[in-house]
């Protein structure tokens, strides 16, 4: 390091991070896989039907269609890599996560910096029986999000943070 | 004025204050300047009907619409300034206001982070000042603020001494009481402010307002043509010559004129109670107030030309700060213009209580080797996207762009490259005592120093080009932003994060066993 100051926990050899122990909930492939092909099914229709009204532009409109057509077909593939990349723990001092597939992100956020605990559910992750959950801190880079846990283990989580937060004075900036 | 009452915990709240009204010149303000505002649409309209018809014909029409304009403006200023009440309880700060639409805010006064005065020449020869309260909170600029548009200055320095200094609440706030001045103007800086790359552009901007203002008086056929016949005398390299250094010299002229205006009589103090002042200002003036706990580090700022001549700014990193300010929110963080370096970081020492600034005191640990690579294939990218350009137009539509696609590459790689080996050499992350410390840049080199207890979390991220080159982000969240060091290398960057503030990524580090090199 040569930084001076304080010395290395573990002095030498090289480190990582290592993946957080739980996965999402297995259902998130699924929702993912939905999402995917609703968006990619809705532009293929849009285009298509567009296709149909102006004759001229059918070639460029089919291959556009295509093309999405393919990136949905991609997309079915995709959501068990995003799966196996995709994980979350919490300690009693921190939140940990990790997530994104060409650019990995792993966030970590002190547990007694947490400002509040959201859980949030759209339509379609009602339907899979999935929630997000929503750590905000002061933090400028905003708040550490878990999407795709199951109902129970949501509330759970949102419960233990609830309480291991509640005591905790300040503003937490 | 839509929002009714945004903060929710209303509440019962004793008064320690009465409501209070704003103060009443503030018609007076407002009616002088839909007198010039009148005016400066008046006066034109009286020339242009006089023209046709008679003076008497031009003024019968123009000064009632005139008069009904400015009683207009008054009336609801007015109406405002009757209806708008404000006063600080024992818990919070609150506010009625709005014409049409009745709203009542208040904000918590634990909340409170900034209490920041502006007033422009016409408030001020009222003797009164704009107050915005902030609480510094980042979501929804508007809703965490409130203004106090205008109260005497006396007013305002009453209620920014009872927000941000509720100790001394009582005996309000003279400035002869200021705990120490830390810097103030040296009017050599100035030299400092043509250095950028605002200079040519300001330039520009002259030469356009020049033309499209002789083209609202008729002008601009003849202005063009007198000045056509001006150059043409000369060969087409001194018509370029001549037009750029017009445009310079404007640019210079424009860049000092912005530095007076905004840094004039500026002031740095330390006042009692922990708050940081900043006031300055030619024509408008601002005072900007910060809570010294609300400090998490400062910034060194060093754009090109002013590293070349040796010069930074310093910048204030504090939690909120860059919300519920309209105007640019660097200005309003910045603590020290374009100074020399050595006292910009005296400076920096002096705001953060520290005797050497730990911007100095750092040995920044360079990035490996592999960022150079990063940057220079970035610049070799980011070149080759006009020479290809040009290229591509040469062969298609006329060779001479093929020659322009030549002159350009060899115009722009080199400097592309150098710009790029100096991001590299300018990469570096550090820690000492209690601050870590992460520097990047090259057109903007930002040199920032972060309490490490004031980070509330990291963020790692690694693309796939990185995680090929043993790379790594490792960014710093703090309430005051969030600050990176780019492309450290893997094991460095996360033992440094570990280092700067223990037990956060700690516990999720694992030891890699070197790899049996094939």
């Amino acid at each position: 390091m040569g930084t001076g100051g304080t010395s290395a926990p573990a002095p030498g050899g090289t480190v990582r991070l290592r993946p957080p122990r739980n996965p999402l909930d297995a259902r998130a492939v699924g929702w993912w896989r939905t999402h995917c092909l609703l968006g990619s099914g809705a532009t293929v229709l849009t285009l298509t039907g567009v296709g149909l009204l102006i004759g001229p532009a059918r070639l460029w409109l089919a291959a556009a269609a295509a093309l999405v057509l393919l990136g949905g077909a991609a997309s079915v593939l995709l959501p068990p890599c995003w799966y196996r990349l995709h994980r979350w723990e919490i300690t009693d001092t921190a939140v940990y996560t990790r997530s994104g597939y060409l650019w990995q992100e792993w966030r970590v956020a002190p547990v007694s910096r947490i400002q509040t605990v959201d859980m949030t559910r759209g339509p379609l992750q009602n339907l899979f029986g999935l929630t997000t959950v929503v750590v905000t801190t002061a933090s400028a880079k905003g708040a550490v999000t878990v999407a795709g846990l199951n109902r129970e283990v949501a509330a759970d989580l949102a419960q233990h943070l609830a309480a291991a937060t509640a005591h905790i004075p300040g503003d937490a900036t | 004025m839509i929002d009714v009452s945004t903060e929710v915990e209303a509440g019962t709240d004793s008064p320690r204050d009465d409501w209070t009204a704003l103060d009443r010149r503030t018609i007076a303000v407002t009616a002088v300047l839909m007198t010039g505002v009148a005016a400066g649409a008046g006066v034109p309209a009286v020339l242009g009907l006089a023209a046709g018809h008679s003076v008497g014909f031009a003024l019968a029409w123009v000064l009632p619409a005139a008069a009904a304009l400015v009683m207009s403006g008054v009336l609801y200023d007015g109406v405002r300034w009757h209806r708008t009440r404000y006063r600080i309880g024992v818990s919070r700060v609150e506010l009625r206001t709005g014409v049409l639409l009745r709203s009542r805010r208040s904000l918590p006064l634990e909340r409170v982070r900034s209490v920041d005065m502006t007033a422009d020449p016409l408030q001020r020869t009222f003797g009164l000042v704009v107050v915005r309260i902030g609480t510094g909170q980042r979501s929804g600029a508007g809703e965490s603020t409130l203004e106090l548009r205008p109260v005497a200055r006396e007013e305002g320095d009453r209620l920014r001494a009872v927000l941000l200094d509720r100790v001394r609440a009582a005996g309000g706030c003279p400035p002869e009481a200021a705990d120490g001045r830390l810097a103030s103007l040296d009017p050599h800086w100035i030299r400092y402010a043509p250095l950028s790359f605002t200079t040519p552009l300001l330039g520009l901007v002259a030469g356009g307002v020049l033309l499209q203002v002789a083209d609202w008086i008729g002008l601009r056929d003849s202005v063009l043509r007198r000045a056509v016949d001006l150059l043409a005398v000369l060969p087409p390299a001194g018509v370029v010559a001549v037009l750029a250094a017009a445009a310079l010299s404007a640019g210079v002229l424009g860049s000092l004129g912005l530095f007076v205006e905004t840094w004039w009589n500026f002031r740095l103090d330390r006042e009692p109670g922990g708050t940081l002042r900043v006031r300055r200002g030619l024509l408008t003036t601002r005072s900007i107030s910060l809570e010294e706990r609300r400090l998490r580090g400062v910034g060194l700022v060093e754009p090109l030309g002013n590293r070349l001549a040796g010069a930074a700014r310093v910048d204030a990193l504090a939690a909120g700060l860059g919300t519920g300010f309209d105007d640019d929110s660097t200005d309003h963080a910045t603590l020290l213009p374009a100074a020399p370096r050595a006292l910009a970081e005296r400076v920096a020492a002096v705001v953060l209580g520290e005797p050497v600034s730990p911007t100095a005191s750092v040995r920044l640990t360079p990035h490996p080797p592999a960022a150079r690579g990063r940057r220079l294939r970035r610049a070799l990218a980011a070149a080759a996207v006009p020479v290809l350009g040009l290229a591509v137009l040469g062969l298609s539509v006329d060779g001479v762009l093929l020659v322009l696609a030549g002159v350009v590459a060899v115009v722009v790689t080199p400097v592309a490259l150098a710009l790029a080996l100096d991001a590299y050499r300018n990469l570096g992350h550090g820690i000492t005592g209690r601050y870590l410390v992460t520097r990047s840049g090259t057109l903007r080199r930002r040199t920032v120093a972060l309490q490490r207890d004031g980070v509330i979390g990291w963020t790692a991220t690694q693309s796939v080009f990185q995680r090929r080159a043993g790379l790594i982000t490792i960014t710093a969240s703090t309430a005051a932003g969030a600050f990176s060091a780019h492309d450290v290398g893997e094991s460095a960057g996360l033992r440094f994060a570990e280092d700067a503030v223990p037990d956060l990524f700690g516990p999720f580090l694992e030891r890699v066993e070197p790899a049996p090199r094939s």
